[in-house]
């Protein structure tokens, strides 16, 4: 039997920090075969990006690595840099996490691509860019010669990362890493990524190591699993195994945190559906438009968008990145002037207040922002920040604010001791917490929850949903829960609304939308969406790519 | 689809050319409030040319007579017309057969040094413009050489011996970096005679002769400047060579060498040239220190001369609005120059 393209073996990297050693990678041991695909998967911090990018040195200074780690039967770890360089990007090549930080700003994606190619082999600048060409065309993107000479920023997302494939591709690898290709994408691109992936993985039989933190993406693409925690492989196996036998603890907790789209069983509404009562908010025929700023035409954001939330129910708003979700959401509580329409918050129409009556409706609403790192003022300890909206509404001052401030965090299960914490002293799961805590301080009656878990990770993504749920029905607020996951918003919602170019696709009941979508879009993005289990999604995928 | 991009490609080329041209216009606009401004400051100064020009045996009527030669004997907004006016027309200057011409420009005249001020800034100018672009020159290669060199090398001691060398650069005035290098270099050795400082040479008929004369003045100026800039520069690539887009290029193969001077420096480079940009313009309203100590008749000396002595006005409005020109120039230059250098920067 031939060499496996990638042998890893007692592998441990440690970094130097403070005057210590700090494993982030211990005792690796594993191999990838030429068309196969290996899937390190793990939660933040767990060492799996270290690990890949430990393969070809590409790590920090202050890292050091020990064991032995064999392309095609070539020790490569501790190699020196001339012999190192033979490798990367010739048969080794790297796809990373967000393309727009990692393609050079300054050049085009052709002169990079081209750069690839001259590296390696002795050809010409003509060939070279009959080349590139060539693999921008490969890798689907529209009109391969003109977007040669595009810059990364003109570029959009999924384009990007074609191109950062479409260079990781230029010589042929034996192995491609693919850190968190699709994390930054919408679902239909991820799907179309991973299609392509899959693609060339058959075409050029390489072997792909894939590190990921979604389940979903997994049992769409490996073959074979390692789980990491903390810089330990905690199992080893086939995809089959991890998924339908897990044996390790640790492993059955992060599958069973990760959200399946349709395994929830039935929400009962909160209130009588035959007989609605009044909504907490009704938004009508509602446009947003940026106005014209320079040479930048006015853009259209949300055109006639209506929608009606009722007491005591979460609404999921779903749709792609530039939907306009966001903006519907910070409209909704007058952040944003809205143009045309109506918004009514608890009886009282948003779209003609002034500056102070927005303040008296603005106790109505709480909103928690998408990352809590930024939305928290670094300088204030979190009590002041969760205290704040209840010290300007004038509800409560001294001793008082301080109970009320701690009941608060009793409520989002924080211990009263971190009143006094600064962010950065908490993890991320911790910060949002303090948010939801913030956006809860006036009892509203509607909550905003914008996009609340996608800086998580999927273990604490499903301890915040559980109390977000609990919050909700201890009390009774209405929220407008807006994600781009459809697995989270199946889990909270009684009703979901889904957007597109700025318009409401469709709307209704939570299992109507996912179970029995009429809208071709609903369809598509549901249909994108990966599932993680392997042979369900093998199935999906054969479904989707029929439908084309 | 392929129209489309085009007709895009063409507005690009327009929207361009319109920002282009409404800049210029913004900067002419700019121009004739900063005259307008030299002219109200000096028309409050406790001052009076008429009667500084008068000499020792004055009679109210010779002043009065010298204010009306001057042409001051009229409100200050009268005097910023008849300036602007001369600018584009040429003017006159006194009566009879005392009658002088200054051709258009004229920015005044000096009647201290007898001469149109456009003759004096002609002869004044190229002195400025050979001291300034020479400097920055120097001073550009020298700063952003080694504050390249310190990143790659930081921490070991390369990079302390280049702080040992920006804290010097840093912390030495002109004054006394010039003079020393005057005293003990250039005429120690005899690098330049004493009777020769100042002299103009071409660069046109005698390059050697200008290069040798300038050498001295452009390090002493570099000098101050490029320890800033290795500074600036060191940072700056430092910052640069944390982003992703350097490990990708590693991950692709790319030889160190082109890692550092390709892909960090060109991105690291764009906020450097900004701010040289302006220095530059600076430099060209006069570098005053620097002409003094190597007897260069530049605009600094012009200006310099022209406050101290004889408070003659006309120099001092020409040459504050020239080097206001020159920043105001220098600034739409950067601007267009940074967009070339780092095209994530879309002219809007």
């Amino acid at each position: 039997m031939s060499d496996p393209v990638l042998k890893v073996q007692n592998y441990t990297v440690e970094f130097w920090v403070d005057g210590t050693w700090y494993p982030a990678a211990v005792d690796m041991n594993f191999e990838v075969e030429a068309g196969k695909v290996l899937a390190i998967v793990g939660e933040s911090g767990s060492g799996k990006s270290t690990t890949a990018m430990g393969v070809m040195s590409l790590l920090a200074t202050n890292a050091r690595t020990s064991g032995s780690v064999k392309i095609k039967g070539t020790e490569v770890l501790g190699a020196d840099n001339a012999t190192l360089r033979k490798f990367r990007g010739k048969e080794v090549a790297y796809i990373f996490q967000e393309p727009m930080s990692a393609l050079n700003p300054v050049y085009t994606i052709g002169f990079q691509i081209v750069e690839t190619l001259r590296t390696h082999f002795d050809i010409g600048p003509t060939e070279a860019r009959l080349r590139a060409i060539e693999l921008i065309g490969m890798v689907e993107i529209p009109n391969p010669e003109g977007s040669f000479d595009k810059f990364p920023h003109q570029l959009s997302g999924g384009q990007r990362q074609r191109a950062m494939i479409a260079q990781s591709l230029a010589c042929d690898p034996a192995m491609l890493i693919a850190d968190e290709p699709t994390t930054a994408l919408d679902v239909t691109v991820q799907a179309e990524i991973l299609d392509l992936m899959r693609g060339l993985k058959t075409r050029l039989n390489s072997a792909i190591l894939l590190i990921t933190h979604d389940m979903g993406v997994v049992a769409d693409m490996a073959d074979d699993i390692l789980v990491m925690k903390d810089g330990h492989t905690v199992e080893h196996g086939t995809a089959d195994q991890i998924f339908n036998k897990p044996q390790h603890p640790y492993t059955k907790e992060l599958l069973g945190a990760v959200p399946k789209l349709g395994s929830t069983k039935a929400r009962e509404f909160p209130y009588d559906v035959t007989a609605k009562p009044a909504p907490v908010i009704k938004l009508e025929n509602v446009t947003v438009e940026y106005p014209k700023r320079g040479r930048i035409p006015a853009f259209t954001a949300v055109k006639e968008f209506n929608l009606e939330i009722y007491p005591g129910e979460i609404v999921g708003l779903v749709g792609e990145s530039g939907s306009g979700k966001t903006t519907v959401g910070r409209a909704a509580i007058g952040l944003i002037p809205i143009k045309e329409g109506s918004i009514n918050i608890v009886g009282n129409d948003i779209s003609k207040a002034s500056q102070k009556e927005l303040k008296g409706i603005r106790r109505h609403t709480g909103i928690v922002f998408q990352d809590p790192a930024s939305s928290l003022n670094p300088r204030l300890p979190i009590g002041e920040s969760i205290g704040e909206p209840i010290f300007l509404a004038g509800l409560a001052k001294g001793e008082e604010l301080d109970r009320k401030v701690e009941d608060l965090l009793n409520s989002v299960e924080l211990p009263r001791s971190y009143r006094n914490r600064y962010p950065h002293e908490l993890s991320g799961g911790q910060r949002q917490r303090v948010g939801i805590a913030r956006a809860l301080a006036l009892t509203p009656d509607l909550l905003i929850a914008d996009e609340p878990t996608s800086a998580l990770d999927v273990s604490v993504q499903a301890r915040f949903l559980e109390l977000l749920q609990d919050l909700q029905s201890k009390l009774n607020f209405a929220c407008l829960f807006i994600s781009h996951d459809l697995a989270v918003v199946d889990i909270l919602s009684h009703r979901i609304a889904v957007m597109q170019n700025g318009r409401l696709v469709e709307s209704g009941d939570r299992d109507a939308i996912l179970k029995r979508p009429q809208d071709p879009y609903t369809q598509r993005l549901i249909a994108a969406v990966p599932v993680p289990n392997p042979a369900e999604q093998a199935l999906r995928r054969a479904t989707r790519l029929a439908a084309k | 689809m392929r129209r489309i991009v085009q007709s895009f490609e063409e507005s690009k080329g327009m929207a361009m050319l319109k920002y282009v041209s409404r800049r210029i216009a913004i900067s002419i606009i700019i121009l004739v409030l900063i005259s307008a401004t030299v002219f109200i400051i000096f028309n409050y100064l406790p001052f009076d040319p008429a009667r500084l020009s008068c000499g020792k045996h004055c009679t109210p009527e010779i002043i009065a007579g010298n204010r009306h030669r001057l042409g001051l004997d009229v409100n200050w907004w009268v005097q910023w017309w008849r300036f602007l006016e001369g600018i584009f027309a040429g003017r006159n200057y006194g009566e009879g057969a005392a009658l002088i011409h200054c051709g258009a420009p004229a920015f005044g005249y000096s009647f201290t040094q007898h001469e149109c001020v456009t003759t004096l800034l002609g002869q004044a100018l190229p002195v400025t413009v050979s001291l300034a672009i020479g400097a920055f020159i120097m001073w550009l290669v020298l700063g952003v050489t080694l504050g390249v060199i310190s990143a790659r090398f930081r921490n070991t001691w390369i990079d302390r011996l280049s702080t040992v060398f920006v804290l010097v650069g840093t912390s030495l005035p002109t004054f006394i970096s010039g003079l020393l290098l005057l005293l003990f270099i250039v005429l120690k050795f005899n690098l330049i005679s004493p009777l020769d400082l100042g002299t103009w040479h071409s660069p046109l008929t005698d390059p050697w002769g200008w290069f040798s004369s300038y050498f001295w003045p452009w390090l002493s100026l570099a000098l101050i400047y490029a320890a800033t800039y290795t500074r600036f520069t060191r940072s700056n690539v430092i910052e640069t060579s944390s982003e992703d887009f350097i490990r990708t290029a590693r991950a692709k193969g790319v030889s160190e060498r082109k890692v550092l001077w390709k892909h960090t420096l060109r991105p690291a480079l764009a906020p450097i040239l900004t701010i040289a940009g302006l220095d530059f313009a600076g430099l060209l309203g006069g570098a005053i220190i620097t002409e003094q100590i190597f007897q260069l008749p530049g605009l600094g000396r012009l200006t310099l001369q022209a406050v101290l002595q004889d408070y003659d006005l006309p120099i001092i409005v020409a040459t504050t609005t020239l080097a206001a020109a020159f920043v105001v120039i220098a600034n739409l230059v950067v601007d267009l120059a940074y967009a070339l250098l780092d095209p994530r920067i879309r002219i809007s």
